[in-house]
């Protein structure tokens, strides 16, 4: 079994910037990431707003950081996943891909967060066959098409206005009855003459056969349905945290969020949670950034504690 | 040509001399964007691991990639990217979208066998 002082859990800006500070700090790192390297930072496709950097694709800036962090000797495992956790106590194991065993004094937990989905089986069923989570990716398939956009944060309403480069027609279905977004990109996306707004509706079942032709929407004031027909329907209705696998170890909110003090540790010695993981209010690359050197310098102090 | 670790190929005869030649060959047809990026490192993962299967990437706006974008398999996909699995040079599954470890391992073992 390999031992490391660290092992890192999750390859976003928050545990790439952890590993970066622990290894220089002549600490041995191995991260583990059950996705790519860099997070929900490679579902950017631009990122404007990180200090120093005019302007980057997000997959350039996040293997910008895994490159960083494997120059200063850290050891990324990416596309693995966890197949045992044994955290609690003071040597911490964890077992990859069912065959890779590794200990570790301490653990940084850095797990991000995922796309929320609808749930609904027939989202499933039309993945790439109309159904899609990225506008800059998918957008060019609409062309001349009518889709349907389904939420009202920030991300449903700027990619609702960018897919009228292609589609003929965008429709808005959003659950309450008001949008959860910047008030610039409320009312870009209201003024656009392309947009149609749904308030207070949901997404009943997606319609086709072999691939999307409708959605069934259902007002949630009456209970009406009506079909609209679509070939296209983006999902943008949130992220929720990744912290399923750490329910029964640490303490963590109603949302899902693992609770932390100021150093970033946890309820369990030795453990620290950074970034989007963890209970906190503004979710972006610069403060997972943040988190991932505080838990790391923690990580440090502890390191030379104990 | 697309900046993954994988090896590419860049032409409709190409496709075809490896199709014919590999028993088991798996491409995954997109660009540089974040519903391919995933896949690719799925690939670049599992290419130790299935010793047996030919992984390859090709650029979904090359014009010679029509060969994998006109496919029937293909008809119906909006979403890259387009992933084929080709065994003794016929298609034995297509993907459209962005797909995951298990989702990728689970076509390999089925179509093509699992790994010892
Ligand atoms: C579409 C979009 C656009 C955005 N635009 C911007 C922007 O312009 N500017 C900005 O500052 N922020 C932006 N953000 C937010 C920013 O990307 C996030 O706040 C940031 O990436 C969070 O970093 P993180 O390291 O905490 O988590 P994440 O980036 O979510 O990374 C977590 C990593 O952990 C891995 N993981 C999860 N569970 C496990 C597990 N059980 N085992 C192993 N690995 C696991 C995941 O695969 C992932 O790689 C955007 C987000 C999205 C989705």
């Amino acid at each position: 079994m390999k031992k490391y002082d660290t092992i890192i859990i999750g390859a976003g800006p928050a545990g790439l910037t952890a590993g970066i500070y622990l290894a220089r700090a002549k600490r041995s790192v191995l991260i583990i990431d059950s996705g790519s390297a860099g997070g929900q930072m490679i579902l950017t496709h631009k990122i404007a707003n990180y200090p120093g950097v005019l302007d980057i694709s997000g997959y350039e800036l996040a293997n910008n950081m895994k490159k960083q962090a494997k120059s200063f000797g850290c050891k990324i495992l990416s596309s693995s996943d966890i197949t045992k956790l044994d955290i609690a106590g003071k040597e911490k194991f964890i077992q990859v891909d069912g065959e890779d065993d590794f200990s570790a004094d301490s653990v940084i937990i850095a797990t991000g967060g995922e796309p929320r989905s609808l749930g609904l089986d027939s989202e499933k069923k039309f993945k790439g066959k109309g159904i899609s989570y990225c506008a800059t990716c998918d957008g060019d398939f609409f062309q001349d098409k009518d889709i349907v956009v389904i939420g009202g944060g920030n991300s449903a309403l700027e990619e609702a206005v960018s897919l009228t480069k292609y589609a003929s027609s965008v429709t808005i279905v959003h659950q309450f009855d008001h949008f959860q977004g910047y008030e610039h990109a409320i009312r870009e996306a209201q003024d656009h003459p392309k947009i149609k707004i749904i308030l207070e509706s949901d997404v009943e079942e997606f319609i086709g056969d072999e691939s999307l032709t409708s959605v069934r929407i259902k007002s949630n004031k009456d209970g009406s349905t009506q079909d609209l027909n679509v070939t296209g329907g983006f999902i943008f209705i949130g992220y929720i945290p990744r912290t399923s696998v750490f329910k029964d170890i640490l303490d963590i909110n109603n949302r899902g969020e693992i609770l932390v003090d100021s150093d970033l540790k946890t309820n369990v010695k030795g453990v620290f949670a950074a970034g989007d993981v963890i209970e906190k209010k503004v979710r972006q690359v610069t403060t997972a950034v943040s988190d991932g050197s505080v838990a790391a310098l923690g990580v440090i102090d502890f390191l030379n504690s104990h | 040509m697309l900046g993954t670790n994988l090896n590419h190929i860049e032409s409709a005869s190409s496709l075809e001399k490896t199709i014919n030649e590999n028993e088991n060959v798996m491409v995954c047809c997109g660009r540089m964007g974040p519903m391919c990026l995933p896949v690719y490192d799925v690939m670049e993962n599992l290419e130790d691991k299935y010793e047996d299967v030919k992984f390859f990437d090709m650029e979904f706006d090359n014009p010679e990639a029509a060969i994998i974008r006109n496919l029937p398999e293909c008809r119906s996909f909006q979403g890259l990217p387009f992933v084929v699995y080709y065994k003794n040079g016929k298609v034995a599954k297509a993907t459209s979208s962005i797909q995951n470890k298990d989702e990728v391992k689970a076509i390999l073992n089925d179509k093509f066998g699992t790994p010892e």
